[in-house]
């Protein structure tokens, strides 16, 4: 199942033309652009990993493809995403976020019931991948 | 491309002259012209590169040409010889051929590349180099960056790094390397991976004494400053005695002389107290230059 999180995720993946086509725009805004990885699909892990720092102060976006090349060489077949961070006061939060590279086999998540007191029934979403352990969720 | 997405058929001949003007080129030659005093070599040699370029330009207009030009130059010349300013008017031609994206100039030394401690060099680099992307890397004094008398150096570190975006990443980001001509041929000797891609060596004469003069009169004009007859014929004793003496640095010695002259001039007229006419606020005089500790260490 693919996964759709942030921006662009209902549109077929992005070419690195179209991703740096974006991070220009980002890093014209004067946003920070992050990249991040985990191999935890599910959509409240908000606790994705960094690669590197933050990029402030970039002018071109070609800094960061050699960044993103970088990542998705030692990150191979995990989630990377790309988050642009606006310092700006009153703002302070990620303006744009969007998936930049995804496992080749998205296996999905199961659907757990849980019954509980007085006829209840509890709904839990579990990834798949996540009953490897960390760091083999996606090796074939 | 035309609107409808198919490709033009290829104008048969192009206009050299129009295609100069339409890159805004002329302008950029014409203030470095206007700008700096001298360096009548480099002068020359910056008009070659741009004119290579422009017909490089063309070429693949006409698709002749599809390879990305290797564009890495090195500056060498002593010091105050206007190296970081020639290499500003460098990426801006650059950036108006389009052979850089932005066109801004990042400029380093060692101390921003090499880091203190192992695994700390490889960050530091590529964190500047990204930054420098899509534009241009000037590196000062660049033989600092190969130490060796020391062989767990980290520069060595950088250097790889760096050769490896020069091959790799042409069309992304232009290098300039810079520093003191006798010590970047030892440099480029023991690394000749940089010797090979570098395509162009620019040297940069010392001013002459006159050129010199004629760089003050620009400062101080820009300051809206003049000097006296008097502290014309100072200056020129100035010039003359400082060159003889250690560290001279060219138009940068004489850009710090200037400051000081200014320092003095201000503390000369606010001592004398009363009313000061704008003549007086403007005018450097003697005094004001015959002052240095130039003139009392040549006696």
């Amino acid at each position: 199942m693919r996964i759709t999180q942030g921006c662009f995720s209902f549109l077929p993946d992005l070419t690195d033309e179209q991703i740096a086509k974006q991070i220009q725009y980002c890093l014209e805004s004067n946003w920070a652009v992050n990249l991040e990885f985990t191999d935890d699909p599910h959509p409240r892990n908000t606790y994705w990993e960094m690669w590197g720092l933050p990029m402030f102060d970039l002018k071109d976006a070609a800094g960061v493809m050699m960044e993103l090349a970088g990542c998705r060489k030692a990150h191979a077949g995990k989630y990377i995403r790309l988050t642009a961070f606006d310092s700006r006061h009153g703002w302070e939060s990620v303006k744009l976020s969007f998936i930049v590279g995804r496992p080749a086999g998205e296996q999905g998540f199961t659907l757990v019931r849980q019954e509980s007191g007085g006829r209840n029934i509890r709904y839990t979403t579990r990834a798949y991948a996540t009953d490897r352990p960390e760091g083999h969720r996606y090796d074939e | 491309m035309n609107e409808a997405g198919i490709p033009d058929a290829a104008p048969a001949e192009v206009d050299l002259r129009a295609e100069f003007d339409s890159a805004g080129i002329s302008e950029v030659l014409a203030r470095l012209d206007r700008e700096l005093v001298g360096l009548a070599p480099v002068k020359t040699r910056i008009r070659e590169i741009s004119s290579l370029l422009l017909v490089e330009r063309v070429r693949r207009k006409f698709a002749l040409s599809s390879e990305p030009p290797t564009l890495h130059m090195s500056f060498t010349g002593n010091p105050g010889t206007g190296k970081t300013t020639v290499a500003m008017q460098m990426a801006d031609i650059l950036h108006k051929l389009g052979f850089v994206r932005r066109g801004h100039l990042v400029s380093v030394t060692r101390d921003d590349l090499v880091g203190q401690y192992i695994g700390h060099t490889a960050p530091k680099t590529k964190e500047i180099l990204k930054k420098a992307m899509g534009g241009v890397l000037f590196i000062d004094e660049a033989y600092y960056l190969y130490r060796p008398e020391n062989e767990r150096d980290y520069g060595q570190e950088a250097i790889e790094i760096l050769l490896q975006v020069m091959e790799n990443q042409r069309d992304d980001l232009v290098v300039i390397l810079a520093g003191y001509s006798d010590r970047m041929d030892k440099f480029f000797s023991s690394n000749p991976g940089f010797r090979s891609r570098i395509a162009h060596h620019i040297d940069f004469p010392d001013y002459t004494n006159e050129e010199l003069l004629r760089i003050a009169e620009i400062l101080l004009a820009r300051q809206n400053y003049r000097m006296s007859f008097a502290a014309r014929e100072a200056l020129v004793a100035y010039i003359d005695a400082r060159r003889k003496q250690p560290h001279f640095s060219n138009a940068r010695s004489i850009r710090n002389a200037l400051d000081r002259a200014r320092l003095r001039h201000a503390n000369r007229i606010f001592d004398a107290g009363g009313v000061v006419s704008m003549d007086a606020l403007s005018t450097i005089d003697a005094p004001d230059i015959l002052a240095s500790r130039v003139f009392r260490e040549a006696s």
